[in-house]
């Protein structure tokens, strides 16, 4: 069969909503669009235990550190199905944690923001889970299959992340002068940065166009956005904090919130390495990669000398 | 596992992790991950695909003893069942009076 015979046939079954599963024939350049993309994502989840992990030891109540632990956790796990789903195209996890660790790979750049006060775990939880979960809702349906159930898994265990951000929030929001200063501090530094979680604009977003003629995207950049501006605008009024946008405003007509400029500089000179963590990011991955070299060789170790001796056993 | 396998492997091999959600129902493919021996691939299950209670009993496979059938050749392989509606319980034209049945 012909490659644009094969093509067709693979365009039919995404236009028919029919999932595309890791043995069946896709164009190398769907393979490779999902590679980056679902990586970059499994990095997203993995580097996005750094910025939480920080504050575990400094939670302000038992409650708080089971959650916050519980959380971190979570990414990891997410950052699990998501490599595994990535691994089901033919690329193994050593070369993705290669291409994290060398700094090939991108990995999302909010994750380059300091948390500088317990506040944070508040305004990520919020805003950060909220943009990713615009995000990622969507790709449940994507379709690559393994990328869509490992979405459909996280989607899941995501809604918690957002609601004890929110938590921590209102209940900054409730406490005193100097509570709701770090409260309103934290919204003000997260805010931009969330709202540039969903990439550049979609004039200036050339892929757009091709993932979703492949439904790996339902809804471009911009639709996404707006949509989480619009949820935002209304939930912040429930903590009485503000958006740092002074050109925020609702829009009787469309029926959407206004919003100001996008700052694309900020948003380009971190994605090239040069936000206020990137460097220390990347080196306590890859510290902790080293530095468990010795961890994943004693296990793999124990289990040849296992299985050598049930060999043994076997033969006696 | 073969000797030559423990030699040449550096890398912790993949498993295909099998989840049964509660008593009564089938284990249910959940994912994979990669684990040093079947005792790690179970604890590393439990902590990936179980954290809320989504399971009772986990099964693991080395990934590289799946075999799976080819979907190149999917339109041919089941073929076979392609002309039998008469399989299907609908297939027969009975009266609108018969009951339990």
């Amino acid at each position: 069969m012909s490659v644009q015979d094969l093509e067709k046939i693979f365009q039919d079954k995404i236009d028919a909503d029919i999932r595309i599963e890791p043995k069946d024939w896709m164009p190398d350049a769907y393979r490779k669009t999902l590679v980056r993309q679902m990586s970059q994502h499994a990095h997203s989840e993995i580097v996005g235990m750094l910025p939480e992990a920080n504050w575990i030891t400094r939670a302000p109540t038992l409650r708080r550190k089971a959650i916050l632990i519980a959380k971190v956790q979570d990414e990891a796990g997410h950052g699990l199905y998501l490599y595994s789903a990535t691994e089901t195209l033919g690329t193994g996890r050593e070369e993705l944690l290669e291409q994290l660790h060398t700094g090939k790979a991108k990995y999302s750049s909010i994750f380059n923001y300091p948390t500088l006060t317990w506040a944070d775990m508040g305004a990520i939880g919020w805003l950060v889970d909220g943009a990713a979960i615009m995000n990622q809702v969507p790709l449940c349906r994507a379709s690559y299959g393994p990328y869509a159930r490992a979405m459909v898994r996280i989607c899941k265990e995501e809604s918690f992340h957002q609601r004890q951000g929110f938590e921590i929030l209102v209940t900054l929001s409730k406490g005193s002068e100097a509570q709701r200063r770090m409260c309103q501090d934290a919204i003000n530094r997260w805010w931009w940065p969330s709202v540039m979680m969903f990439g550049p604009n979609d004039d200036a977003s050339p892929n757009s166009a091709q993932s979703m003629q492949w439904k790996i995207k339902r809804f471009s950049n911009d639709e996404l956005r707006q949509k989480f501006v619009d949820v935002s605008a209304a939930q912040v009024k429930l903590l009485g904090m503000t958006l740092p946008d002074p050109d925020l405003v609702w829009n009787e007509e469309k029926q959407h919130y206004d919003f100001g400029a996008i700052d694309w500089d900020e948003f380009w000179n971190v994605i090239k390495g040069n936000g206020p963590c990137n460097m220390e990011r990347l080196e306590a991955r890859v510290k902790a990669h080293e530095e468990g070299a010795w961890v994943r060789d004693a296990a793999l170790a124990y289990a040849d000398k296992v299985s050598r001796n049930t060999v043994k056993k076997e033969i006696a | 596992m073969s000797n030559q396998s423990v030699i040449d492997r550096t890398q912790w091999p993949l498993w295909e992790i099998f989840i049964r959600s509660k008593q009564g129902l089938d284990h249910k493919h959940a994912g994979s991950l990669h684990a040093a021996d079947a005792q790690m691939a179970i604890e590393n299950a439990r902590d990936v695909y179980t954290r809320r209670m989504e399971g009772v009993s986990i099964w693991v496979v080395e990934s590289k003893h799946i075999h799976a059938s080819n979907p190149d050749e999917a339109a041919s392989f089941y073929d076979p069942a392609n002309d039998k509606v008469y399989r299907h319980p609908t297939f027969y034209d009975l009266p609108d009076e018969l009951k339990h049945m």
